[in-house]
C-alpha cells in the first residue's frame, strides 16, 4: 500500500526569511485586536456581566416568531433582549442583561429570568422552555475574576515550566506565542461579536495547551539540533528544526483538526462557540509556534552554548588527571 | 526494543483489561441497554447539562444574621432585666451601629446587670465569646458582638439552612438530590431531571417565618395608611393589600408567639368556605402558649404573619386549646400546599437568594448526547482512515491504541465517579485528536531514522526515544493547563478539565506504551528487512 506523504522528504523551505514582515504583521494584528477588544469590546455573555439566557423551543412553528418575542420581552421593562436562532428556525435564545444599577441586587435575575419565562409560557402555549441560565451580578464578577486568573496562572505555570526544562529565552518564547494566540483569538471574538462566555474560557486554556504542544515539538527539535550542530548560525538551525518537524506539525493539525469538524458540523449547538473558537485556534496556534515562537529565540540570542554541559570542577580535575597519565 | 519481558506484557494487558471492564456499564447504558443487575456497575454520571436538570446556587445575606441576633439579644436582656429580682429597670433600649445599646435607670446596678446578662455573652457551646460587654458614661451599657461570634452565628444558620432546604427538597419527591454548602454563605443544590424548576425555586425562595400576634386595635387608620404604628407595636404590610381598606396594620411588638413549635402542617379545605387553607398541629408546650394567648384575648383579632407580611387576621372567637390552628390567606391548593410542606420543613433562618441557575431541559440534554456521540463516531472513524492512510500498519496500532484509549477513558472516569458534562463530550473528542499526536511524533522520527540510513530495529527503537522527551514535555503543559482549568473552573468547565487530564495520562499509556509492545512484537516475529512508513 502506497501510504499519504504530507510533506515531501528533504522539504526545506526557509521560513524564518520572512520572520521580519511576519513579526510586523502579527504585532499589527495583536494590536489591532487588543484595540477593538478595548474599543469595540467582547460579546460578554451573561456567565460575565449577569442577567439570563433563556432557550426556547417552539415545538407547533416552524419559525420562531423573533420580531414579536422582542417585542413582547422588550415590554417587561428590563431592556432589550437579544434574539438569536441556534440549530434549527425554531429554536432561540433570549439573552437579556441585568439592568442599568441592578447589578448590586442579588435576586433581580432570577426574578426578571421568572418572569420572562412565564411570560412566554403563557402567550406561547407551544413554547418549550429548554434551558435557563441566570447569573446574578455579584456571581458573574466571580467567574469573570476567576477566568482571568485561569488564563494567567495557566500561561505563567507553562511558561516557568518550559523556562525549567529549556532556557529562558525559551520560556519567554513560548509565552509571547501563547500572548499571540490568546490575543488573536479575543480580537475574532470582537469582530465576530460571538458570544464570549465561561466555555470560551475553556477553549482558550484548551488553545494554550495545544498550542504549547506544537511549541514544545518545535523547540524539543531545536534544542536536539543544537547539541548536535554546534557550529550551525542560530537562523539556519532554526529553519532546519521548523522542517523537520513540518511533517509532524502537518499531520497532527489535520488530525485535531478532522475530530474538531466532525464536533463543528455534527455536534451540539450548544457548544459551537467553544468548537469554533478552538479550531480557529489550531491554525493561529500552528502558525504561532513556528513564526512567533522560533525567530525569537534570534534576537533574544540563544546560543549553542547553553545546551552543552558545563565542565565543573571535579570534571576538570579528573580530566587534568587522565591527562597526566 | 525487542526485548518486552512477559512479565510487563501481562501488566500492560491486565491494566488494560480492568479498565476495559470497568468501561462496560456505561457503554451498555450509553447504548441504552441493560447491565446484568448481579454484577458490579461502576458508573459514569451524566452530567446536569446531558441528563437535564437544574443548578442552583442560593445565597444568604448575612447581614441578615447579624441583624436577628440583635433583634433576639434586645428582647432577651429586657426579659432577663425584668425579671430579675429586684428588678433592674433600663430606658431606651435599642440596637444601632452593630451593637445592642441601653441605659440603666441607676447606675449603681452596672455589676447587677453584668451579672444578669453574662450568660447571654457566652451562649456559643465551644466556649469562645461572643459579645462584648462594655460600659460607657456611668450607666450606658453596650453589647457588641464578636467577630467570632458573628462567624458561628452565620455557620449556624447555614447548617441548618442546608437542612431545611434537604427536607424541602425531599418533600417534592426528586431524586437524587445535591445540597451542599459552598463558601460561608452560599448552597449549591442541584437536582437531576427536574421537571418544574420554577416550581422548586418558589419553594426555595420561601424563608416560612410564621407569627401569631396581636392585633393593636388602638392604631389610628391615618398613621396605617402611612405606615405607622403606636409606639410598642409594630407596622406590618399585608401579604395582599388590595383585599383590605389599608397597606397593613400594627401588632404588638410582644407577647405572640412563633411558629417554630410545629409538630405538623397539612393543607386542607376549610370545612365552611372551602376555601384552601393550612392546618398546624402544635407540640405541647406550643400548645399551650397558643392556649393561653387565644384564651386571654378572646373577641380581639390576632394577625397571622408569613415572612412580615400580614397573611390575614381573624378574630378569636373562643379559645383554642386544642393545640391545632388553621391558617387562612386566600391560599390556592398548590400554594397552601407548598405553605404546608415549607412549614413542616421549618423556616430558613436566614432568607435565601437564588444567584445563579443553569436549568437544562431534558429534551436538549438528550439532544446533546446524541449528536456528541455522532460527532465522536464520525470524527473517530474519519480519523482513524487518516492516520492508516498515512502510516499504514503503524497507523493501525495507533487506531487500536485509540480504541483502548477511549475505553479506558470512560473505565477510569467510572472508576473514580465522575461526572460526563456536554463540555466532557468535546474533552473527548479532542482528546482522541490529540492523542494521536504522540503517534504521529513516534512515526515521523522513525521515517526519520530511516531516512538517515538506520535498520529497521534501530530506527524504530531510536523513534520511540528521540519522540519521548517531546512528548513527556508536551503532555506536562496540558497537564498544567487543565490542572488549572479544573482548580479554577465551575461545574461543566470542571468536567472538561477532569476528562483532558485522564484523557492526557491514559494517551500516553495506549499512544507510547501499548503500541510499542506491539510494534516490538510484530517486529519480532516478522523480522521486516525494510518498513512501509
Amino acid at each position: 500500500m502506497k501510504l499519504l506523504k504530507l510533506v515531501p522528504d528533504n522539504t526545506n523551505i526557509r521560513f524564518l526569511r520572512w520572520r521580519v514582515p511576519f513579526y510586523v504583521i502579527s504585532s499589527l494584528l495583536m494590536a489591532a485586536s487588543l484595540f477593538l477588544v478595548f474599543t469595540k469590546g467582547l460579546n460578554m455573555g451573561v456567565d460575565f456581566i449577569g442577567g439570563q439566557m433563556i432557550r426556547v423551543t417552539f415545538v407547533q412553528t416552524a419559525e420562531a416568531p423573533v420580531a414579536q418575542l422582542r417585542e413582547q420581552v422588550g415590554a417587561l421593562g428590563y431592556g432589550e433582549p437579544t434574539i438569536q436562532q441556534y440549530g434549527k428556525p425554531n429554536e432561540v435564545s433570549i439573552r437579556m442583561k441585568l439592568p442599568e444599577g441592578a447589578e448590586a441586587d442579588p435576586g433581580i435575575s432570577d426574578a426578571m429570568a421568572k418572569r420572562i419565562t412565564a411570560d412566554i409560557r403563557a402567550k406561547h402555549p407551544d413554547a418549550r422552555i429548554d434551558g435557563i441560565d441566570s447569573v446574578s451580578g455579584k456571581v458573574s464578577k466571580e467567574l469573570g475574576w476567576i477566568a482571568f486568573q485561569a488564563l494567567g496562572f495557566a500561561a505563567l505555570a507553562i511558561a516557568a515550566y518550559i523556562w525549567f526544562r529549556f532556557e529562558w529565552q525559551f520560556g519567554v518564547g513560548a509565552l509571547w506565542s501563547l500572548a499571540h494566540d490568546v490575543t488573536l483569538t479575543l480580537g475574532l471574538f470582537a469582530v465576530t461579536q460571538m458570544e464570549f462566555d465561561l466555555n470560551i474560557v475553556a477553549a482558550l486554556l484548551t488553545l494554550i495547551g495545544y498550542s504549547l504542544n506544537d511549541t514544545i515539538v518545535v523547540y524539543d527539535r531545536i534544542r536536539e539540533n543544537m547539541k548536535k550542530y554546534r557550529k550551525m548560525p542560530i537562523p539556519e538551525l532554526l529553519d532546519l528544526s521548523v522542517n523537520e518537524t513540518l511533517s509532524r506539525t502537518i499531520v497532527t493539525s489535520l488530525s485535531v483538526l478532522i475530530t474538531l469538524l466532525a464536533l463543528l458540523l455534527l455536534g451540539p449547538n450548544v457548544i459551537f462557540g467553544f468548537t469554533a473558537a478552538i479550531t480557529l485556534g489550531i491554525f493561529v496556534g500552528t502558525y504561532s509556534s513556528i513564526y512567533m515562537a522560533a525567530p525569537i529565540l534570534i534576537w533574544l540570542k540563544v546560543t549553542p552554548t547553553s545546551f552543552i554541559p558545563q565542565e565543573t570542577a571535579l570534571d576538570r580535575q579528573e580530566r587534568l588527571a587522565r591527562e597526566q597519565g | 526494543m525487542l526485548d518486552f519481558p512477559r512479565w510487563k506484557q501481562a501488566f500492560y494487558w491486565s491494566l488494560t483489561a480492568i479498565a476495559l471492564l470497568a468501561a462496560m456499564p456505561s457503554m451498555f447504558s450509553l447504548g441504552n441497554l441493560d447491565w446484568p443487575k448481579a454484577l458490579p456497575a461502576p458508573h459514569i454520571n451524566l452530567g446536569l447539562d446531558l441528563a437535564g436538570g437544574s443548578h442552583i446556587l442560593l445565597e444568604a445575606n448575612p447581614e441578615q444574621v447579624r441583624r436577628q441576633r440583635l433583634d433576639n439579644m434586645e428582647e432577651d436582656v429586657q426579659n432577663r432585666l425584668r425579671r430579675a429580682n429586684p428588678q433592674i429597670r433600663i430606658g431606651d433600649i435599642s440596637t444601632r451601629d452593630g451593637t445592642v445599646n441601653f441605659l440603666l435607670a441607676d447606675a449603681s446596678q452596672v455589676d447587677k446587670a453584668r451579672a444578669e446578662i453574662e450568660p447571654l455573652l457566652n451562649a456559643n457551646a465551644s466556649g469562645a465569646r461572643e459579645w462584648d460587654f462594655q460600659v460607657v458614661e456611668g450607666n450606658r451599657i453596650v453589647l457588641r458582638p464578636t467577630k467570632g461570634g458573628i462567624d458561628n452565628a452565620i455557620a449556624q444558620a447555614m447548617d441548618t439552612a442546608v437542612e431545611v432546604v434537604r427536607k424541602r427538597i425531599d418533600a417534592l419527591g426528586t431524586r437524587e438530590p445535591t445540597i451542599i454548602r459552598q463558601g460561608a454563605d452560599r448552597i449549591v443544590v442541584q437536582v437531576p431531571g427536574l421537571k418544574d424548576p420554577a416550581a422548586l425555586k418558589s419553594q426555595l425562595g420561601q424563608t416560612a417565618k410564621l407569627e401569631f400576634k396581636l392585633v393593636d386595635q388602638s392604631a389610628l387608620a391615618d398613621d396605617l395608611l402611612k405606615g405607622i404604628a403606636p409606639p410598642g407595636s409594630q407596622f406590618v404590610p399585608y401579604a395582599d393589600p388590595s383585599k383590605y381598606g389599608a397597606p397593613g396594620l400594627a401588632v404588638k411588638r410582644y407577647g405572640g408567639i412563633k411558629g417554630d413549635q410545629l409538630t405538623n402542617a397539612v393543607q386542607s379545605n376549610d370545612q365552611q368556605t372551602n376555601e384552601a387553607v393550612v392546618s398546624i398541629t402544635f407540640d405541647q408546650q406550643g400548645g399551650a402558649k397558643f392556649a393561653k394567648l387565644t384564651s386571654e384575648n378572646v373577641n380581639k383579632p390576632f394577625a397571622i404573619i408569613l415572612d412580615g407580611k400580614v397573611l390575614s387576621a381573624p378574630n378569636i372567637n373562643e379559645p383554642i386549646l386544642g393545640g391545632t390552628a388553621q391558617i387562612s390567606g386566600g391560599f390556592t391548593t398548590e400554594t397552601a400546599n407548598q405553605l404546608a410542606i415549607n412549614l413542616r420543613s421549618g423556616a430558613l433562618p436566614v432568607d435565601l437568594k437564588v444567584v445563579e441557575e443553569r436549568t437544562v431541559g431534558p429534551d436538549l440534554g438528550a439532544d446533546s448526547i446524541r449528536k456528541g456521540l455522532i460527532a465522536f463516531m464520525v470524527g473517530t472513524a474519519a480519523l482513524m482512515a487518516f492516520m492508516i492512510a498515512t502510516y499504514g500498519r503503524f497507523g493501525i496500532y495507533a487506531c487500536v491504541g485509540l480504541v483502548i484509549n477511549t475505553l479506558m477513558i470512560l473505565g477510569v472516569m467510572a472508576l473514580a465517579n465522575t461526572t460526563l458534562t456536554l463540555p466532557g463530550i468535546a474533552g473527548f473528542v479532542l482528546t482522541i485528536g490529540a492523542a494521536v499526536d504522540a503517534n504521529v511524533l513516534i512515526n515521523e522520527r522513525i521515517r526519520e531514522e530511516r531516512a538517515r540510513g538506520r535498520r529497521v530495529v534501530q530506527a524504530v527503537d531510536a523513534g520511540y526515544k528521540e519522540a519521548s522527551r517531546a512528548i513527556f514535555d508536551a503532555n506536562v503543559t496540558n497537564v498544567i493547563a487543565a490542572v488549572l482549568m479544573g482548580y479554577f473552573g465551575s461545574g461543566p468547565i470542571r468536567g472538561f478539565a477532569i476528562v483532558l487530564i485522564i484523557g492526557i495520562v491514559t494517551s500516553v499509556f495506549t499512544a507510547v506504551t501499548l503500541t510499542r509492545m506491539w510494534v516490538a512484537g510484530w517486529l519480532r516475529k516478522a523480522r521486516p528487512a525494510d518498513l512501509n512508513l
